[in-house]
C-alpha cells in the first residue's frame, strides 16, 4: 500500500514540527520579534538540506522511485501574486500562529479550537477560487 | 529516550524537514501543505460551482495521507512526548506577552487566552481564529504556496518567485506581530 508510505512521512513531519515547536503560536510570535534564533535555524537548515539534496539530484540526473527522471518545475514567473499573496499569508501566520501544515497537526493533537482556523482557511481558499480571475497576478 | 521529549534542536528539526521534502521529491511528489486546502474544498463539492476547484483531487490523495499522518504525529508528540521544559521562550518575549495579557507557555504549545476552552466563550477570540484562517487560506492560494511550498521547496531550488513570496510572508508577519497584535490584545 502506497498510502502507508505517505502516512509515515506525514507522521514524522507531525512529530518533527511539534517537537521543534514550529507549531507553537508562541514560537511564531518570538520569531517575528527576533527574540530567538530557533525558528530561523529550523527554516534555514531545512532550506540548506533541501538545496544540497536538489543539487545532488540534478547533478546526478537522479530517477524517482518509478525510474522516471526527477523534474522539479520552476515556479510561475510573476510578481504581484507573490508579494501581495505572501503579505496576506504572513498576516494570518502571525495572527493564528500556524501555517497550513501545523493547522492539521494541532487538530490531530486535540486542540479543537484550531477547527476555527481550519474552517477559516477553507473559506479563504474558497474565496480565492471565486475571485481568482478578477485578481491581478 | 528522554531527549525525545525535550525541545528538538533547530539543526535536527530543520534537517529532518529538508529530508522530508527530498523524500517526497524522490517519490515524484511536491512538498506543499496548503494544496490540501484546495483538495478539501473540491471534495466538499466546490468544483460544481467554481472552476478552480474542478480538478482531479484524487491525484492529490497522497498529500491527504501526509496530513492524516501529520495529525497522528501531532497526537503522539503532544500526548506522549511532552515535557514541562518545552516552549522555553526568550524571557523578554514572556514579559512582552504578559504586557499584552497573554498567558506564559509553561510547557504549553498554545496560549489559553486564544486557544483554551475558556477562549471559545468569547466571540472575539473565535473571530481572531477565523480571520487568521481566512488570511492563511486566501494568502497561500494567492501566493501559490505556503511555508512548505515556497520557503522550503522553492528557496532550496533557488526560485525567485518563492523569494518574493517569503519576503511577503515576513513583511505580513512583522506587521501583524508588531503593529496589529498589540491593538487586538
Amino acid at each position: 500500500m502506497k498510502a502507508i508510505r505517505y502516512l509515515l512521512i506525514g507522521f514524522i513531519f507531525g512529530i518533527v514540527l511539534t517537537k521543534s515547536e514550529a507549531v507553537s503560536w508562541y514560537r511564531i510570535y518570538e520569531m517575528f520579534h527576533f527574540q530567538s534564533f530557533h525558528m530561523y535555524g529550523i527554516i534555514m537548515t531545512a532550506i540548506l538540506t533541501g538545496f544540497i539534496g536538489i543539487r545532488i539530484i540534478k547533478r546526478a540526473n537522479m530517477k524517482d522511485i518509478k525510474g522516471e527522471p526527477i523534474v522539479i518545475a520552476d515556479k510561475e514567473n510573476a510578481s504581484f501574486r507573490y508579494w501581495i499573496g505572501g503579505l496576506i499569508f504572513g498576516l494570518g501566520w502571525a495572527l493564528a500562529g500556524a501555517c497550513p501544515g501545523p493547522i492539521f497537526i494541532l487538530l490531530g493533537a486535540g486542540f479543537w479550537s484550531v477547527t476555527f482556523v481550519l474552517g477559516g482557511a477553507l473559506v479563504g481558499t474558497f474565496i480565492y477560487g471565486v475571485l481568482k480571475d478578477k485578481l491581478p497576478h | 529516550m528522554e531527549f525525545l521529549s525535550q525541545t528538538w534542536p533547530w539543526y535536527i528539526s530543520g534537517f529532518l524537514i529538508g529530508l522530508i521534502m527530498l523524500v517526497l521529491t524522490y517519490f515524484g511528489k511536491k512538498f506543499g501543505m496548503s494544496s490540501n486546502l484546495r483538495s478539501l474544498c473540491s471534495i466538499a463539492g466546490a468544483g460544481k460551482i467554481i472552476p478552480f476547484f474542478n480538478f482531479d483531487w484524487r491525484a492529490q490523495r497522497w498529500n491527504l495521507a501526509v496530513i492524516i499522518g501529520a495529525m497522528i504525529g501531532g497526537f503522539v508528540a503532544v500526548n506522549f512526548m511532552n515535557d514541562p521544559s518545552n516552549v522555553a521562550l526568550n524571557p523578554q518575549t514572556i514579559v512582552q506577552l504578559e504586557e499584552l495579557g497573554i498567558d506564559r507557555p509553561d510547557g504549553k504549545i498554545l496560549p489559553d487566552i486564544l486557544f483554551g476552552s475558556e477562549a471559545l466563550k468569547y466571540p472575539k477570540m473565535i473571530f481572531i481564529l477565523l480571520i487568521g484562517g481566512v488570511l492563511i487560506g486566501f494568502g497561500s492560494r494567492y501566493a501559490g504556496g505556503c511555508t512548505s511550498g515556497h520557503a522550503i521547496s522553492g528557496l532550496s531550488n533557488l526560485q525567485i518567485p518563492s523569494l518574493k513570496a517569503v519576503i511577503g510572508f515576513f513583511v505580513g508577519g512583522l506587521l501583524m506581530a508588531h503593529y496589529i497584535l498589540p491593538l487586538i490584545f
